[in-house]
């Protein structure tokens, strides 16, 4: 049997390399960055520009805040059964001057984790399906 | 005082979770206001809706449903829908339409029957939408409480102490509102024995959702003075600004917050801009405040607000608290109707409810939760979507 082929949850939201970025976007006039990925119209109210660039967001940063999911969520999320609770972080990106939530690597609790701690972009399993597994983006702690 | 109008009656339908259709909540707290106004539902020319999005197209015309429900008679109807801050709109709406004089006296609605356990987005596959995305990806409304009390507690020094010390202020004082959902008084000890849902965040820290409704009769001043109630409460200041952008505090249902890269912008905080502008418009500071009604989804939350009001200096909520001075008694009262914590949240309902508990205060009429010599309070709160509201009330 075949093993099932990786997707990501939600497309063209992170590469799929082995050194995982988010992939946003940045306004060409005034440098604002956008994730998710804004190509149409720049948000910032002194800026009316509707060129954008493509950009890979900086893969590590430090934690803002943190917390844990100690109860399933509802639809649309996907639990496995029985549900495993998961650690959730805050992360703030220094040069894009943004925070960006996500899941905490599979493993950690809040117990290992701490404002201001440096962290990276992981790939992991959010859910599968029949035919796939579908991976997004979470936070680990940075490998030194 | 050309922007002020006239709380003539006040009125709610008890919260709990009673699974009636949310039309015979805002019936029983429109009649209520009117009979408390001793205005004829005749007499009103305006009927202004909080929606809600749960029961569907009544819930979308609320306005107009409430004003069939309570028998047609050809007044104007409005239906507003700004998440948690939909019954302040609705009001606002009202204040506009008398203020421009096309109407002397109108009734304010919002009411809601909602679903148990998590409030959950529509389905399908749909990566625009916000909501839906953190569901997905497994971030629900207390992910984002309690980042913010995490925060708290790293930057202040805050407990979970603390938090559970509000849990008890407030439902102390719930224990003796009988339009209370939850009137039981609880421990420090209660708390920390229950569930943990979101470190730091325990159940009895995070506000439930409840069935529930609540209605104002508003009206020009003049009409106040000839119908003798030139002495009512009034509403001084509505505020409902937007967020200034870059915001500097991932907010519900984002997934990520603006970015302060471009030159020249600052990061903000969108809560505290929100009684900035009320402040304003009433011409009064925080030293003028008697008490306050704040949103207090979480425990820690009460704490930020606290804040965002200016009551208390940044990372000063806490203090204020452990010396007694948020309760019942002491200098600035907080949330004397026993808050969210002992209503649960019925979103369009809500706003309403904390201008209902000032009116009464402001009466003297508030029984065992009377805030002796009120004269002023403040609301506040914050939904989705770059919605909020502060209103300030005085006699």
């Amino acid at each position: 049997m075949l093993a099932k082929p990786q997707l990501p949850a939600i497309e063209g939201w992170h590469t799929m390399t082995a050194q995982p970025h988010l992939i946003g976007s940045r306004c060409k006039a005034c440098g604002t960055y956008f994730f998710p990925k804004q190509e149409d119209y720049c948000r910032n109210p002194h800026c009316d520009s509707t060129e954008f660039e493509e950009v890979q967001l900086s893969r590590t940063g430090h934690i803002w805040s943190y917390t844990n999911a100690c109860y399933k969520p509802p639809a649309p999320f996907i639990a496995s059964d029985p549900f495993a609770p998961y650690a959730i972080a805050a992360v703030y990106l220094e040069r894009e001057k943004m925070v960006v939530l996500g899941q905490v690597a599979a493993g950690l609790t809040v117990q290992d984790l701490k404002v201001g701690m440096d962290m990276e972009l992981v790939l992991e399993t959010l859910h599968e399906t029949d035919e796939d597994i579908k991976v997004t983006w979470k936070w680990g702690p940075l490998a030194l | 005082m050309i922007n002020e109008i006239a709380i003539l009656g006040a009125g709610m339908h008890p919260w709990g979770k009673w699974g009636h259709d949310f039309v015979q909540y805002g019936v029983a707290a429109a009649r209520e206001a009117l009979a408390d106004a001793n205005v004829r539902w005749q007499d009103v020319s305006f009927v202004s809706g909080g929606a809600t999005v749960r029961c569907g197209y009544p819930g979308y015309v609320a306005g107009a449903t409430f004003a069939q429900a309570l028998g047609w008679q050809g007044a104007e109807v409005n239906t507003s829908y700004a998440a948690c801050a939909s019954g302040s709109q609705a009001l606002a709406a009202a204040r506009q339409k008398i203020l421009s004089g096309a109407c002397d006296v109108a009734l304010v609605v919002g009411a809601d029957t909602t679903p148990k356990g998590f409030l959950a987005p529509a389905g399908g596959y749909r990566p625009e939408d916000p909501d839906w995305v953190r569901f997905y990806l497994g971030i629900t409304n207390p992910t984002y409480f309690a980042l913010y009390a995490r925060r708290r507690m790293d930057l202040y020094g805050d407990t979970q102490d603390d938090f559970a010390a509000v849990k008890v202020k407030n439902s102390l004082v719930g224990s003796k509102n009988p339009r209370a959902r939850y009137r039981k008084c609880f421990t420090a000890e209660d708390v920390a024995a229950s569930a943990m849902v979101a470190d730091p965040l325990r159940l009895m820290d995070i506000c439930a959702t409840s069935d529930g409704g609540a209605a104002l009769v508003v009206s020009s001043l003049e009409y106040a003075k000839k119908v003798g109630r030139g002495d009512a409460p009034r509403v001084v200041a509505i505020s409902t600004v937007t967020p200034s952008f870059a915001s500097s505090v991932v907010e519900m249902p984002d997934i990520a917050t603006d970015s302060a890269a471009a030159a020249g912008v600052e990061a903000q905080s969108f809560r505290s801009t929100l009684p900035i502008k009320a402040y304003e418009e009433a011409g009064i500071g925080p030293e003028d405040i008697d008490l306050a009604e704040v949103y207090d989804l979480s425990t820690a939350l009460e704490l930020d607000w606290i804040e965002d009001l200016q009551l208390a200096p940044r990372g000063g909520a806490a203090a204020l608290l452990r010396a007694g001075n948020t309760a019942l008694g002491g200098k600035i009262p907080v949330n004397v109707s026993g808050g969210l914590a002992c209503f649960g949240e019925a979103v369009p309902a809500q706003a309403l409810a904390q201008v209902c508990e000032l009116t009464w205060q402001l009466r003297g009429e508030a029984g065992d939760r009377q805030v002796d010599g009120a004269k002023v309070g403040i609301t506040a709160n914050q939904g989705l979507f770059g919605h909020g509201s502060s209103v300030i009330i005085k006699r």
